[in-house]
């Protein structure tokens, strides 16, 4: 930041074209460049997918054969099916989903759209990537202590999760906290780097409304993970103090109440949703406009819903709470709120299905990954109604159709609309393509068994059962026979799901090496990132480009081709 | 729609039904028109030699309308919902019909603690009946109950009355509710509270007048025999032809079995 | 890569791990703030709502009666207020030294800065002596005029250390930056640093304006 000339950077602006070989862990281990930067997050995402995905599989065993020794895993008993479940959900929430969104793709994708050569901070950006590389740690390190992992579920409501006494994993807890902050820290560096980047560093003559609509969503998502962490940080803050010191904060027998973490949580919870689900919807957005060769559907219209949706976000967090001790008053004015927030998102939604309209549309294989986004991710907002009206909420508080309902939206946003976005941009990140038929395969592999596993869930929430149980046989009710089918039959599509990602992994890291080499623009895209070679080189641009128009400019009448790069200044 | 899995035993339990099929209508009205126009574009619009795609902003106003139309029936239907939300929420959660009797439920890690306010109708008298896991009331009667917790938070769930209260320890939470249907039915903690969580369950018996008073006096003489401990120990029985839970079998048998 | 001037230094293995080039994405201000101001609106963007959720569950008990709030009266109302004139002094020296960078004048920037670190240095003496007086009263008073008050006594002086800890650690971390971008002022670099310390700075004493009336006037 030596720099007191900003005004006449621009003018000086040239590539630098000095080559020294950078060693492997200049390279690999700690690099500034914004796009390993976004690798390493990839790749430590998918490492803990596995590991999520891992424990899905021994708990989901466990519900549709109690007490049976479950194959690769072992016996699951009550603390170890509490801790599975507890850290399944805190990885698959904070260390899937917003490193691989936000992190990974926000990093690789940010200069690259916008045109310059690095993000603003790149050492900011490394320690942000090695804070959450030992957030990382310190969550796998947190399963072998003494006691065992925490188990109180991701929300950690107190005082369950403040008292050892009570939790049992005196150690467990703690460091489940330490490991959260500590990932919350390294994605608040990440997204002031990603934020100031977006704002001061566009090409020149990038207007606003010709920023990719996925930049603009990283951004919206940022600045709402900002917004709604601060009060998490103070209550992790409060509730690591009630651990360890023995204050008494969300203690009721010292005064504290235990009520108002769960405003903190959800205060950041609820926002935290659509800060995943915002980067998913701008990945798709380009994939959808790519491969139906036509203008994005009202790019003002979907702008300013999110930006609406994102507002809204922040007062309906009490939704969770209807049944929780909190004044009943108040949910009249929460279900409004909730309710009311599915006007915008249907209308983003609605935007989406248009661009199909008048289209020439590609089944390609990233493109039937963001359309089966589409298509579940509906199921999972029109499901949010039955969970929002707070006066059925009193049957469906904490039951199966909870964890139905947000699996069909978090699933489609992490896992199908990511795998879009990865096959997508893998011949940017790698220069290579990954294999067409595997690629289809691994899509229908993962659909058809998603929906095998969620669907009889919404029927299990129907018939009561409740959240976060090892085994229903303590509940005569839940145990007939015919609930029990319905366990076993979504088990038994888990296990198809997670044969289906081997076929993936030897693609991905097949075609890493051996794939079909990609031109820079294999899929004749507009934006920037397509005008430099697959894979880019250090400082991406050769020569730094100028903006001409949108990004989602094709098909446009008079032009030979069907795309028209945004940095193109003639017709093409 | 939730009859056809769980009973209702409430007297409220038929509006939270109702509530539920009011929403899937609504609902399943918009995801089938949505998903429908989707399948239709993707057919219609697929991709052809020399057809090109049309270059349409949907910013003008006459585009528009495909959005703001939807958008203003979607508002007509969620002011429909939030009404029928509201509705039912004040019913169970805001009014209090007045009371036949009362009772105190405690939780603990991890059991259930019921305080029957005895014949005279009144909790913290010497007639008080108390028992662990079983809870017993008068169908056709409004009980007035009160939620106490002894450490950490828990959740008082009877699915068969459509009721989920969280039980905040330091707090003493009201509401009520009127069995309708005699019969045995689950109590759920419903809210993670440890290690114990997933055994913390217990049984409401709804009676007759006769066989209430039977039962409190099988109690107060030591002769009473735990509807609760009946139910978790018997066999649920069996349908021909699905998986049993405790089948010895091959996780391969089991798998396969199941499709 | 480009280097700043003064030459390319020796590249070991550690040079390599610390220093990178800078980017020409740093040099970009296409909404025509300075990058580093930019970066540093929305550090104190994130930092302004982890104080407002603290602050705002300390309003929350207070107005729900938790047990404990009478306290509030026990609290060092003239260390407090004296705290607050500290820290108020120390923010008009960080302006001056930033006046005196945008002139260059490095000697007075230095200067300014140090009265600013001296600043806190005294405003975290009088805190260490308010936080002894509470946790170690015989330390003062022989017999001790009152019980040994900790973070663990009630909800109220839970909140009290908390909050004047957490603020406490930010004008320690300010002042040990403030130490670091002494020296490159001394050498005449990275002069833009003293106005982004600044903003941090006035940014710790707003905190501080809420913090003190709410923990030591407001005593109902």
């Amino acid at each position: 930041m030596s720099e007191t000339t900003a005004a006449t950077a621009t003018v000086q602006e040239h590539a630098h074209e000095e080559h020294h070989e950078m060693s492997f862990w200049e390279k690999y281990i700690f690099p500034t460049d914004h796009k390993m930067i976004g690798l390493q997050y990839m790749f430590t995402g998918m490492f803990m997918a596995a590991v999520g995905g891992y424990f899905a599989y021994a708990f989901r065993m466990q519900l549709a054969f109690p007490g049976m020794d479950v194959p690769l895993f072992g016996q699951v008993t009550p603390q170890i099916y509490n801790m599975l479940i507890t850290n399944h959900g805190t990885i698959m929430i904070f260390w899937v989903a917003m490193p691989v969104l936000i992190a990974g793709f926000g990093n690789f994708l940010i200069p690259l759209m916008i045109g310059c050569d690095d993000m603003v901070f790149p050492r900011i950006n490394r320690l942000s990537y090695q804070i959450f590389f030992v957030s990382t740690v310190v969550l796998l390190l947190s399963f072998f202590v003494k006691g065992g992992g925490f188990g109180g579920a991701w929300t950690a409501y107190p005082p369950l999760s403040s008292v050892p006494e009570y939790n049992l994993t005196n150690w467990g807890s703690s460091l489940w906290i330490v490991a959260v902050a500590l990932e919350i820290i390294a994605f608040l560096l990440g997204g002031i780097n990603f934020v100031t980047t977006t704002m001061n560093s566009r090409a020149p003559g990038m207007k606003m409304m010709d920023i990719p609509i996925v930049i603009w969503m990283i951004n919206i998502a940022v600045i709402m993970f900002m917004a709604s962490v601060g009060p998490l940080i103070a209550g992790a803050v409060m509730l690591f103090m009630d651990q360890r010191i023995g204050t008494t904060f969300f203690l009721p027998a010292g005064g504290g109440d235990p009520v108002l973490w769960q405003h903190l949580f959800w205060f950041f919870g609820h926002p935290e949703v659509y800060v995943v689900l915002f980067p998913t919807l701008g990945l798709v957005a380009d994939v959808i406009t790519t491969f139906s060769r036509k203008k994005l559907w009202g790019y003002r219209t979907i702008l300013y819903t999110t930006i609406a949706t994102g507002g809204l976000a922040f007062v309906v967090w009490a939704h969770h709470q209807f049944i929780a001790g909190i004044d009943p008053r108040m949910a009249n004015v929460f279900v409004v709120t909730t309710l009311l927030i599915s006007i915008p998102i249907a209308e983003v939604m609605f935007c989406y299905i248009a661009t199909l309209y008048g289209g020439s549309i590609r089944f390609t294989v990233p493109m039937l990954w963001a359309l089966g986004f589409l298509m579940t991710f509906l199921l999972g907002g029109v499901t949010g109604i039955y969970l929002g009206a707070s006066g059925l909420n009193i049957y469906f508080h904490d039951s199966y159709f909870v964890v139905a309902h947000f699996h069909y939206t978090f699933f489609p946003i992490t896992i199908i609309g990511m795998f879009g976005a990865l096959y997508y941009w893998f011949p940017k990140m790698f220069g290579r393509h990954l294999n067409e038929f595997w690629g289809k395969v691994h899509f229908w592999g993962t659909l058809i068994p998603f929906n095998g596993i969620f669907l009889p869930l919404f029927l299990l929430g129907m018939a009561g059962q409740h959240r976060r149980i090892y085994n229903y046989e303590h509940f005569p009710d839940l145990a007939s026979p015919d609930l029990q089918g319905l366990r076993v039959f979504a088990t038994a599509s888990l296990v198809i799901m997670l044969l289906f990602q081997i076929p993936f992994l030897i693609n991905f890291f097949g075609s890493m090496f051996r794939g079909r080499k990609a031109e820079p623009n294999p899929w004749k895209a507009n934006t920037l990132e397509w005008i430099v070679p697959s894979p880019p080189p250090h400082g991406n641009f050769k020569e730094l480009p100028s903006v001409y128009r949108g990004p989602y400019e094709y098909s446009v009448p008079g032009n030979r081709e069907d795309y028209w790069p945004q940095n193109m200044p003639d017709r093409n | 729609m939730i009859e056809y899995f769980v009973e209702n035993a409430s007297s409220y339990g038929g509006e939270i039904d109702w509530l539920f099929d009011l929403i899937t209508y609504m609902v399943g009205f918009w995801f089938l028109l949505t998903f429908g126009a989707m399948v239709y574009l993707l057919l219609k619009f697929r991709y052809r030699e020399g057809v090109p795609a049309k270059y349409i902003t949907g910013e003008r106003h006459n585009e528009k309308r495909w959005i703001h139309w939807p958008h203003n029936i979607i508002i007509v239907f969620d002011v429909v919902l939030i009404a029928g939300a509201i509705w039912v929420w004040v019913l169970v959660k805001q009014t209090m019909p007045p009371k036949d009797d009362a009772i105190r439920v405690i939780a603990q890690q991890w059991s259930w603690s019921f305080i029957h306010s005895g014949p005279d109708g009144k909790l913290d008298t010497e007639d008080d009946i108390k028992t662990v896991n079983d809870l017993h009331v008068e169908v056709n009667k409004v009980y007035h109950f009160e939620l106490q917790s002894r450490d950490v938070i828990h959740n008082f769930a009877v699915p068969a009355f459509r009721l989920r209260q969280d039980m905040i320890p330091g707090r003493s939470i009201a509401g009520w509710f009127e069995p309708t249907l005699p019969g045995t039915y689950d109590i759920q903690c419903a809210e993670m509270c440890g290690h114990g969580h997933g055994i913390m369950s217990a049984a409401v018996t709804v009676h007759t007048p006769e066989s209430y008073q039977q039962t409190m006096a099988a109690i107060r003489d030591g002769t009473y025999e735990s509807d609760y401990l009946r139910r978790l120990n018997g066999p649920p029985t069996p349908i021909p032809g699905t998986v049993k839970a405790s089948d010895p079998d091959s996780y391969a048998t089991l798998l396969a079995k199941s499709f | 890569m480009t280097l700043r001037e003064g030459g390319s230094p020796p590249r070991t293995f550690a040079w390599k791990i610390l220093m990178t080039h800078s980017p020409i994405a740093t040099r970009r201000t296409v909404t025509g703030i300075p990058t580093g101001r930019l970066a540093v609106w929305w550090v104190l963007t994130s930092e302004v709502f982890i104080f407002g959720g603290l602050i705002m569950c300390f309003v929350l008990y207070k107005l729900n009666g938790a047990p404990g709030f009478e306290q509030a009266s026990m609290t060092n109302t003239p260390a407090g207020a004296f705290n607050t004139f500290v820290l108020l002094t120390s923010s008009l020296t960080i302006v001056l030294a930033h006046a005196a960078s945008e002139r260059r004048d490095l000697k007075k920037t230095f200067n300014y800065i140090w009265f600013t670190i001296f600043g806190g240095l005294v405003f975290m003496v009088v805190k260490f002596y308010e936080y002894t007086t509470k946790i170690f009263p015989e330390w003062y008073h022989t017999p001790a005029t009152h019980e040994p008050i900790t973070i663990l006594s009630n909800v109220f002086w839970s909140f009290y250390f908390t909050a004047t800890g957490l603020h406490a650690l930010h004008v320690f971390g300010g002042m040990v930056i403030m130490g670091m971008i002494s020296m490159d002022v001394l050498k005449g670099r990275n002069l833009q640093r003293v106005e982004l310390i600044g903003l941090y700075w006035h940014f710790v004493d707003i905190v501080w304006i809420f913090l003190f009336p709410l923990l030591y006037i407001a005593n109902f």
